[in-house]
């Protein structure tokens, strides 16, 4: 118990994980709240990289990470960007009639 | 120990500023939990002995995305109350699913076994001889993976110019913009007048002034009228604006 291992960081990633999915569910309707509970889902991945490549004195799981994370960078700046422009045209960010856009 | 305790300490911040993330009500507040969240994750990094990548989860994370995330939520104005309507509708099934989720990453990492020969098939193992996680990974990172690392900063370059193009504007026609090669080549604009030495005001009769130029027409074009409001006093000894 005292002795801080794999398999806790591991159950901490896999909380995060759930609840980021779980946070997708319950926000249907707000978009930025699904773009952050995304946040949420790739820190955990990039835990889980860390926990494996601190168990294993591996140092790819740390270069991977950092890959992730600028993705992760990557896609939030292009989402709130759309996100922008998706509210001038149609005043709300509902994501229910996105459908309706149509080009 | 300390570090046994400062994980719990930590794990248990992160999880829970990450359920306020997710319940919270006003998705400004689903931000500043974010960014908490962020910062407890670094110090979980930290824990794990990647120090860089703690750094960089706070740079790149709490400065960059999360402020922008901020941004955009106090830039828009948004109905949040509307927005949270099916919340208790979607609950029940988000549950479900989690829990299914949680269930079977549980019964993976349980059962979790590394391989006989995994300590043999590391790629990078750690070196003994550099002081610093950031040493190392700069090491490898600048050799082996030179075209990932290449590749990453074209992917945001590529996201800097799309973020850029979606959301510039231009701006609307009757917007008074400064045109300085108008503003530049107005005629009359700087004048030289020869007045008598030693005079003062009440002998020039009071301050010379250009005359007014004819009234403008109400729709008049925007840019070729800069500069009239604080152009009309010519200076005693003919100044330049």
């Amino acid at each position: 118990m005292l002795n801080i291992g794999l398999s806790h960081f591991l159950s901490v990633s896999a909380i995060l994980f759930v609840l980021g999915v779980l946070g997708i569910f319950l926000n249907r309707k707000n978009i930025i709240v699904i773009l952050m509970s995304i946040e949420l889902i790739l820190l955990s991945v990039n835990l889980n990289f860390v926990a494996f490549s601190s168990a294993l004195q591996d140092l790819t799981g740390q270069i991977f990470a950092m890959f992730v994370l600028t993705v992760a960078a990557a896609e939030a700046a292009i989402g709130l960007a759309i996100l922008v422009i998706y509210f001038r045209n149609r005043s709300s960010i509902a994501v229910d009639d996105v459908s309706t856009l149509r080009g | 120990m300390i570090a046994a305790l400062a994980f719990y300490v930590f794990a248990a911040i992160l999880i829970a500023s990450a359920v306020m993330v997710v319940t919270a009500r006003n998705p400004v507040h689903s931000v500043l939990y974010l960014i908490l969240a962020f910062f407890n994750a670094a110090a979980l990094f930290l824990i794990a002995g990647a120090e860089f990548l703690a750094m960089i989860l706070v740079i790149v994370y709490v400065g960059a995305v999360a402020v922008l995330f901020l941004f955009v939520v106090m830039m828009l104005d948004i109905d949040f109350v509307q927005m949270k309507e099916g919340f208790q509708r979607y609950l029940p099934i988000g549950a479900i699913v989690g829990g299914m989720l949680f269930l079977e990453l549980l019964f993976v990492y349980g059962a979790w076994q590394f391989a006989d020969d995994a300590q043999g098939l590391r790629m990078h193992p750690n070196p003994a001889d550099v002081a610093t996680n950031t040493q190392a990974i700069g090491r490898i990172l600048y050799t082996d993976y030179i075209f990932l690392f290449q590749a990453s900063g074209l992917i945001l370059l590529v996201a800097m110019i799309g973020a850029i193009v979606l959301t510039l504007r231009e701006k609307p026609a009757n917007s008074r913009r400064q045109n300085i090669a108008v503003q530049v080549a107005r005629a009359h604009a700087v004048t030289m007048k020869d007045v008598p030495k030693r005079a003062g005001l009440a002998e020039l009769g009071g301050i010379i002034r250009r005359p007014l130029p004819a009234a403008k027409k109400p729709k008049a074009v925007a840019h070729d009228d800069h500069g009239h409001g604080h152009g009309h006093d010519d200076q005693h000894g003919g100044g330049h604006h």
